[in-house]
């Protein structure tokens, strides 16, 4: 019963079977090999596509290699190239933040706050599935719905009710003016932002105790937001951190609705992200170096993000 | 579950009321696109044509699915065989997914292995990092690993997924340890009690996962775009682009196929729902 890894740990907690020294090759048995014969495909499927990638496209990053001819190694021009002289790279940048500050928190609040909500109505399966179902649809499918609703000419239907209604004279080119493509975007994402993380925090309060708000009542909570923010808001903190951080990688990585709405290359520019910039060099024109130099910053920008979420809504302390 | 009914708002207020309001028409307003989508799908020639737009069909008719199935029948790849695509290197990365996420997180939970417990962390810091930032990298693993152009490129490289890695692990490490130990006194190996144990106890977790695991796969174009070249291997997300477009004519089209693609996600997740939403409520095993 006792294998290696536990041994140290097992001894201070009372009640456990006391240990008896086997010996290390005594406690490599059969049971252990079975174990990393079960860990085997995940380890091994982990390290060739997530872990072995981002090192490579730090080496990458430092190369100029675009598959025909061989490597070549130039320290770190490509970032220079990136910051000082890709105009457009600056560009995507911008869009990149303009949509990942908006849509990226508010996404994440909204599907907080909806949760919340429909935890606590009847037909709560009902409403988390309107809720829910615009998500399960993938962005660029959609996309033909949105175009044609979002259509500038005759048959776009918003542009028909806005003019009815009054609010415009003429037909807006939701899809075509840059001033509105990242905004229409960036509607249409929040649309779709109540994904998993909304399911994960319906399922979190779900499993929040009972006895937890009674005991709160005892204690003196008086309203809702009181147990909003002493009982429902703690208990969900590991929920919370998983969603912050997919809201934020989701928010960063967006490429795929702006080719669904926009196109590629977008009109003037205006919906390109990082991701794309990325898309680009990489898969357009094989510049894999220049192109890993932009993946290598995305993932830094993650990572760090990522660390300030994790201090944020650690409940390592409770 | 009856029995844990909220009791919130048990009391009938107009505040209740208004957010009920509120509620159902946020919910409309959430659908409408697919409802328009669905709409669109079964409306006429006349009525894609309409001026000024009409959003409710008058006369449907199934022209639109008969002409994508037919006009694409004409070309050298039947609209079908991106269907079979779909749904073969789906069901594939999916079946996957789960046998190796699951074995994985049991495994750095429960088994006490070398090394584990710091790998699961680097696991935990790798949902930060975003898929098409490693897609360079990735791509010429495949490339070597001659992939290219081949199901298995939608498929192996979908696997290691640290999100349901760590999914499972949260389910897994609330299965107490006197649990697995009395299995293994009962003499059951770690193979057996992986499968007669923790698979059962997690089975929440993985109808969770294939839903999960399904949207993204099903919708995935990312992939496909990249990886694989030849027309008749392509998948559906990929072929709704070409077709819509076609323009206005084809817009018929067009929605028929979304509809036909989006159609079974949703299915799959109504069919799933309550054991999704219930995931983490089999709460008998929290410490």
């Amino acid at each position: 019963m006792n294998t290696p890894g536990a041994t140290g740990r097992t001894g201070t907690v009372p009640g456990r079977v006391p240990k008896i020294r086997h010996g290390f090759f005594n406690t490599f048995r059969k049971d252990t090999a079975e174990g990393y014969l079960m860990a085997a495909p995940f380890v091994i499927l982990f390290i060739v596509f997530v872990v072995v990638p981002v090192i490579w496209s730090l080496v990458l990053s430092l190369t100029s290699y675009n598959i025909i001819q061989p490597m070549k190694f130039i320290g770190l021009e490509n970032f220079k190239e990136l910051f000082t002289n890709d105009d457009l790279f600056i560009k995507a940048v911008k869009n990149t933040f303009s949509y990942a500050v908006v849509a990226g928190p508010l996404g994440f609040i909204a599907s907080f706050l909806f949760a919340w909500i429909i935890n606590q109505l009847k037909f709560r399966n009902s409403f988390a599935l309107a809720f829910y179902a615009p998500s399960l649809t993938s962005g660029l499918a959609m996309s033909v719905v949105w175009l044609y609703l979002f259509s500038s000419d005759r048959y776009g239907l918003i542009n028909d009710i806005l003019i009815q209604l009054g609010f415009l004279s003429e037909p807006v080119q939701w899809t075509k003016d840059p001033k509105y493509i990242m905004k229409l975007i960036i509607f249409i994402s929040l649309w779709t932002s109540m994904g998993t993380g909304f399911l994960t925090n319906l399922a979190g309060l779900n499993n929040i105790p009972k006895d937890m708000y009674e005991a709160g009542k005892i204690d003196g909570i008086r309203n809702k937001f009181q147990e909003l923010w002493y009982i429902t808001l703690p208990s969900v903190k590991p929920q919370l951190l998983f969603n912050s951080i997919m809201a934020m990688v989701g928010a960063l990585g967006v490429f795929d609705i702006t080719v669904g709405i926009a196109g590629f290359p977008s009109p003037d520019y205006a919906a390109h992200t990082m991701v794309g910039h990325m898309y680009d060099y990489a898969f357009l024109r094989f510049e894999l170096g220049y192109a890993s130099a932009i993946s290598f910053l995305l993932f830094v920008l993650n990572f760090g993000l990522g660390r300030i979420l994790m201090k944020i809504f650690s409940s390592k302390d409770e | 579950m009856r029995k844990r009914k909220r009791k919130y708002f048990r009391r009938v207020t107009p505040g209740l009321v208004l957010l009920y309001i509120v509620m159902i028409l946020l919910a409309v307003f959430m659908a409408l696109p697919l409802i328009y989508l669905v709409v669109t799908a079964f409306k006429p020639l006349d009525e894609l044509l309409l001026f000024p737009p009409r959003f409710f069909v008058k006369k449907p008719t199934l022209q639109n699915f008969s002409s994508l199935l037919g006009t694409l029948d004409s070309k050298v790849v039947p609209f079908t065989r991106y269907l079979f695509n779909s749904v073969v290197t789906t069901v594939c990365s999916v079946a996957g997914t789960v046998l190796v996420c699951s074995m994985g997180a049991y495994s750095a939970q429960k088994l006490h292995l070398r090394g584990m417990k710091a790998f699961s962390r680097i696991v935990v810091y790798a949902l930060m990092y975003s898929a098409p930032a490693s897609q360079i990298p990735i791509y010429l693993i495949v490339s070597k690993a001659g992939m290219l152009d081949n199901y298995l490129s939608l498929i192996i490289p979908k696997f290691a997924i640290p999100m349901y890695f760590f999914l499972y692990q949260q389910f897994v490490s609330q299965i107490p340890d006197e649990l697995l130990d009395s299995a293994k006194l009962d003499g059951c190996g770690t193979f057996a009690t992986f499968r007669r144990i923790v698979l059962p106890l997690t089975k929440s977790a993985t109808s969770t996962i294939i839903v999960f695991s399904f949207i993204a796969n099903w919708n995935d174009s990312f992939g496909p775009m990249i990886y694989i070249t030849s027309q008749a291997k392509k998948t559906l997300p990929i072929v709704l682009r070409s077709i819509a477009d076609g323009g206005i004519a084809r817009m018929g089209a067009a929605a028929a196929a979304t509809f036909l693609t989006t159609a079974p996600v949703i299915l799959i997740y109504v069919f799933m729902q309550s054991r999704v939403l219930q995931t983490m409520e089999y709460s008998g095993i929290k410490g």
